[in-house]
């Protein structure tokens, strides 16, 4: 019998009225409280919600040869330092190994923000690339720093005004992907970034393991005159449905490329070389056979992740995602289908009945900007 | 978990209210419960004859889909339309929130139901 990982944060929710908690990526975690996923998914669009997001791997690359080989291993251009970018680790062949953060701290110091369900994959690649390309005295270190730390998501349009509450710096006027290093919160020191995995605004706080408890209930007590709102795993991914976000194991996997899951903007060919640069700029040179697209249902009914798409009658792709977007009030699907080929006539497999759906383009969400 | 006295219940999660040969059908507290956030209730068809244990609806929940068997044989004759705008309705007033309506044909069959006792045990037993 295998028992789940607990994170740092475990305890503050875990005796919560109404809590229901599930193993995700071997991990214990709520997948809601007691309000539930749609009240959860409201409350971030509508004021703030707090997630323990500690189930992330966060790997350290740091030292000399940091930057060239983040850059190898990444797609994206590397961020400037007090910065973060969204990228993708690719094996040669252009497939995704994972979608990451890519933090710097400094001219060589780096995070990379994983899935925790690739953690062990990502840590294995790292040291075996490391291993090809650096001499063993004169090498970065890879060090895996999940286990050390803390991760919360603040988000919506008053996670500014919470994540203030308890840090003694201004934080509303860090940028879009900046990152605040040594902010002083909670009685601990903590890192800052605006980033966040919702389509909303907000920010993700590290901390070491012993100061994210007081952190988290920080956050809550503070937060409290916000209407902070405590959100589990489903509210997290209806969240990032609606706001056309992919999800490991959904929307990118090893067998898809960056490419043909649209998700070519992330991928700076300019950079010089890097793992899977020939393989993915064929695919950008219209080599790509597969595309991701939007599709919102006509008839009445739920897809889900593995319905068959039909095009025109004709079996043509999958759904990787589906479900009810309770914002924008619709049942839609991501799904992959043939770059080739018209783009109507859409039809898609629910609890095998063909229902009707039509091209909605990404996101299905898309927030006020001021 | 609220259990009313006055309705009868099956093994699977449906409550049911009796008015002569009519009978209006729902799922439990425990039910909604388990299942979370109702996003969308795939009503069964009326006029439609049905045998005890057909599947005769699906209710989807944001994260997963269960079946509604019928709990008696007979006739399906009202579905409740409220669920195609509000299914959520379900998680808020489940007792209140009737899902279909049906004349059954078969008295002897009633013996195949629970009382709120038998159901509370039968849910303890499942460990569900």
């Amino acid at each position: 019998m295998r028992v789940s990982l607990k994170t740092g944060l475990f305890s503050c929710y875990s005796t919560a009225e109404g809590v229901k908690i599930v193993d995700y990526a071997g991990w214990a975690l709520p997948m809601r409280f007691s309000g539930g996923i749609v009240a959860e998914h409201r409350a971030v669009r509508s004021t703030v919600g707090l997630f323990d997001v500690s189930h992330m791997g966060r790997i350290a690359v740091e030292g000399s040869g940091s930057t060239r080989f983040v850059d190898w291993l990444t797609t994206n251009t590397l961020p400037d330092e007090r910065r973060a970018r969204y990228s993708f680790l690719c094996a040669e062949d252009g497939g995704c190994v994972d979608d990451v953060l890519v933090y710097r701290f400094g001219e060589e110091s780096y995070e990379l923000v994983v899935n925790a369900v690739n953690r062990g994959e990502v840590m294995l690649r790292l040291v075996e690339c490391r291993r090809i390309l650096f001499n063993e005295d004169d090498r970065p270190a890879v060090i895996d720093r999940t286990t050390e730390s803390c991760q919360i998501a603040v988000q919506g349009p008053r996670a500014a005004e919470v994540v203030s509450s308890v840090c003694s710096t201004d934080v509303t006027t860090l940028r879009n992907y900046e990152v605040a290093t040594d902010v002083r919160a909670a009685a601990g020191r903590i890192v800052i970034s605006r980033t966040g995995y919702t389509g909303e605004d907000g920010y993700e706080l590290f901390s070491p393991l012993p100061s994210g408890p007081r952190l988290w209930n920080g956050l809550v007590a503070e937060g409290r005159r916000y209407g902070v709102e405590p959100c589990g795993l489903g509210a997290r991914d209806s969240l990032r449905f609606e706001a056309g976000l992919p999800l490991y194991g959904h929307e990118l996997d090893r067998c898809t490329n960056p490419v043909e899951a649209s998700l070519a903007r992330f991928v700076d060919f300019t950079k010089g070389e890097f793992c899977g640069r020939k393989a993915l700029l064929a695919a950008a040179s219209g080599g790509a056979r597969r595309k991701r697209i939007g599709l919102e249902l006509v008839d009445r009914g739920v897809p889900r992740s593995g319905d068959a798409v039909y095009r025109r009658g004709r079996e043509c792709g999958v759904v990787t995602s589906g479900g009810k977007c309770h914002t924008v009030g619709i049942f839609a699907a991501m799904a992959f289908v043939p770059t080739e080929g018209e783009d109507e006539g859409f039809e898609i497999a629910v609890r095998e009945k063909l229902k009707a759906a039509r091209l909605r383009s990404l996101p299905f969400y898309r927030r006020r900007r001021e | 978990m609220n259990i009313p006295e006055g309705l009868t219940y099956t093994r699977s999660h449906e409550w049911l209210r009796f008015a002569d040969r009519r009978v209006y059908v729902g799922i439990t507290d425990h039910a909604q419960d388990s299942l979370g956030d109702i996003v969308y209730v795939d009503l069964p068809e009326t006029n439609v004859e049905v045998s005890l244990g057909d599947e005769i609806a699906t209710i989807e929940s944001v994260k997963a889909a269960e079946p509604i068997f019928a709990p008696l044989s007979g006739t399906i004759v009202e579905v409740n339309n409220d669920l195609v705008e509000t299914p959520e309705k379900i998680n808020e007033d489940p007792y209140a929130t009737h899902i279909f309506v049906m004349e059954f044909s078969d008295e002897n069959e009633k013996k195949t139901l629970l009382d709120h006792l038998g159901y509370a045990k039968a849910i303890e037993e499942n460990g569900d």
